[in-house]
């Protein structure tokens, strides 16, 4: 069975200029996707836009309670409306990685604020856009990127292992009470992948090990053609 | 009544006085508003979101302080986003009562607006020296940039405190196409549309760039409101045929809804799908086809809002009402009570049992 196309499907991701984000940019626009992607530093977002001038990049922290609706505001004038979220940006918390006892409590407000109240407010402030995508039979979906670190308490990733566990329910809760909108939230955890975020938590790994970011947007984007190609049916999603 | 002074969408005391088709008036709490639904009613809502349309900035010719007012647009699409008609104002900023204003610069086409990061060229005056039509310079995306970095949301001196964004966005705002929030929508919440559901009612939305309320100035205020662009969804348009087809009754959230569908039916004879202006004034002497009721806030008499109210009820009725909203100590404006209203002899009977005077009591349940 052939994948179903993305031709203007609208797609907007978080922490899009780098990593899994940025693979997942490249990859929806070659689908021919309407994609608008959000990162914090205007240098990355402008290397990004002229690498792929048919993005919209625009410059925001969802961290921040003061960036989110101007962040909602240009991906709704950029698209037009919203079929696909992607939240993506993350933060690990205390860089070098520390254990919890070590950890201070601005690195943990910092991991929760990007990883769980930025999605959650950028979500919410999305939320009228992507019920008006289900509205015209679009199917919307939110993915939350999330990560083994979720389920599994490995020592010295507490900040991010915590916030992560968080986003994950926080997924699993509203897409129970979003059903009757129409609306999907799935949370994946796409795989320690060689990404910057990965060196920064663990410099000395070994990179062959790890896998590429542009295989796990491959998998996040098939899952996106699937939900995109069957409104009603059912998401089978690896974990 | 008193105006609402507290930006709170949905305050936990909110109510709700109910005008239904014989002129009978009633009090509910708002939350109570699935309650008053039947199944197979149509529940129709704007979803626009609220654009950050206050720019201050700079009149470059004379380099006083000006703030501008979006007000008006040619489409809602969001490439369209370069050509404005803005509402002028002098220095100062919401604090200050618009018609105690300090009066603009005199503003001449081809003038320059520094606003913020925005430069505004002026086109055209457009028959008063304060209502101008401007473009903005460079991309479409670096305006929607300056607009969501630099603009604030319009509001007006009772309200104490800067509005945020959120404190203007409705649950349900998708597109951001409003110059002002369209506030009858801050009934909903989404378990206030589950609510709706639950009773067998349909929710739809329409995307409607409602228009700004005030400018301080008679003359200008006389033009108001300003052709609006709105867009019908295809799944709308046909459950509102299919509504009307069974004979089913449609409920309108906000003025803006009534304007669009009343627009859209008399452009049509039927309510079409797709972009169009809604250049309708709706008053005493419109026939309304389409919409059966309306929620909308409290409204003073001798504002187009209530001129709109003259459309679904006679003058004795809205007289009565303003002075029961008036005895019970209803709070107007965005952030205050509603209202809903029913088209006077509707082809449905909206009885209540008795006319409830406290809000206390249950609210007693529209036999439609």
């Amino acid at each position: 069975m052939s994948e179903p196309s993305l031709a203007g499907l609208r797609v907007a991701i978080t922490g899009g200029t780098s990593g899994l984000g940025l693979a997942l940019v490249r990859r929806l626009l070659d689908e021919q996707a309407h994609v608008a992607f959000v990162a914090r530093g205007r240098k990355g977002v402008e290397r990004a836009c002229r690498e792929r001038p048919d993005a919209c990049g625009i410059v925001g922290d969802v961290s921040r309670k003061d960036d989110v609706h101007p962040i909602a505001i240009q991906i709704l004038g950029a698209l037009g409306g919203l079929d696909v979220l992607v939240n993506n940006a993350s933060s690990l918390g205390p860089v070098p990685l520390a254990p919890l006892a070590d950890t201070e409590c601005e690195d943990l407000e910092l991991a929760f604020g990007t990883n769980v109240l930025g999605p959650f407010r950028l979500t919410r402030a999305l939320l009228g856009a992507l019920a008006a995508s289900a509205r015209d039979g679009r199917a919307p979906l939110v993915v939350n990127i999330s990560s083994d670190a979720a389920i599994n308490p490995y020592a010295g990733w507490g900040a991010y292992g915590a916030s992560k566990a968080a986003l994950h329910h926080l997924s699993r809760i509203w897409n129970e009470e979003l059903a009757a909108e129409g609306i999907r939230i799935v949370s994946i955890d796409p795989g320690d992948m060689d990404t910057p975020l990965h060196s920064l938590a663990v410099p000395d790994a070994d990179r062959s090990q790890l896998k590429s970011p542009d295989l796990a947007a491959a998998e996040i984007v098939q899952l996106i053609a699937a939900r995109a190609g069957s409104p009603s049916g059912a998401l089978e999603i690896a974990r | 009544m008193i105006p609402a002074s507290v930006a709170v969408q949905r305050p936990v005391d909110a109510r709700l006085l109910v005008v239904d088709d014989t002129g009978c008036i009633t009090h509910h709490r708002r939350a109570d508003f699935p309650s008053l639904v039947a199944s197979g009613d149509l529940v129709i809502a704007n979803d626009a979101a609220t654009l950050p349309a206050s720019l201050s900035g700079i009149h470059q010719a004379t380099s006083s302080p000006v703030e501008l007012r979006l007000a008006g647009r040619r489409s809602n699409l969001a490439r369209d986003v370069r050509r404005f008609i803005a509402v002028t104002f002098g220095a100062g900023d919401f604090r200050t009562p618009t018609e105690q204003r300090p009066l603009p610069p005199t503003i001449r086409p081809g003038d320059v607006l520094q606003l913020g990061p925005l430069r505004a060229r002026v086109r055209n005056v457009l028959g008063h020296p304060r209502l101008i039509e401007i473009d903005f310079d460079g991309s479409v995306e670096e305006i929607w940039e300056g607009l969501a970095r630099h603009g604030h949301p319009i509001q007006y001196a009772y309200l104490g405190q800067p509005l945020a964004l959120w404190d203007t966005w409705t649950r349900i705002a998708s597109l951001p196409v409003a110059f002002e929030a369209p506030s009858a929508g801050f009934i909903l919440d989404w378990r206030v549309i589950a609510g709706l559901r639950a009773r067998g009612a349909i929710f739809a939305t329409i995307t409607h760039a409602a228009g700004i309320s005030s400018t301080g100035d008679p003359d200008l205020d006389a033009l108001l409101p300003l052709d609006e662009p709105y867009d019908i969804p295809t799944s709308t348009a046909a459950l509102i045929d299919a509504t009307r087809r069974r004979d089913g009754r449609i409920i309108a959230i906000g003025t803006t809804v009534v304007r669009a569908r009343e627009d859209a039916a008399l452009r049509d004879g039927d309510v079409r799908p797709g972009p169009a202006v809604a250049t309708l004034r709706v008053g005493p002497l419109t026939s309304l086809r389409i919409v059966d009721a309306m929620v909308t806030g409290q409204h003073e008499p001798g504002t187009s809002h209530y001129e709109l109210l003259r459309a679904f009820q006679d003058d004795e009725v809205l007289g009565q009402a303003v002075r029961e909203a008036d005895a019970h100590a209803y709070r107007m404006h965005e952030f205050g009570d509603s209202l809903l209203v029913a088209k006077r002899n509707a082809k449905f009977k909206m009885r209540t049992a008795k006319a409830s005077v406290s809000v206390e009591e249950s609210p007693s349940p529209f036999a439609f």
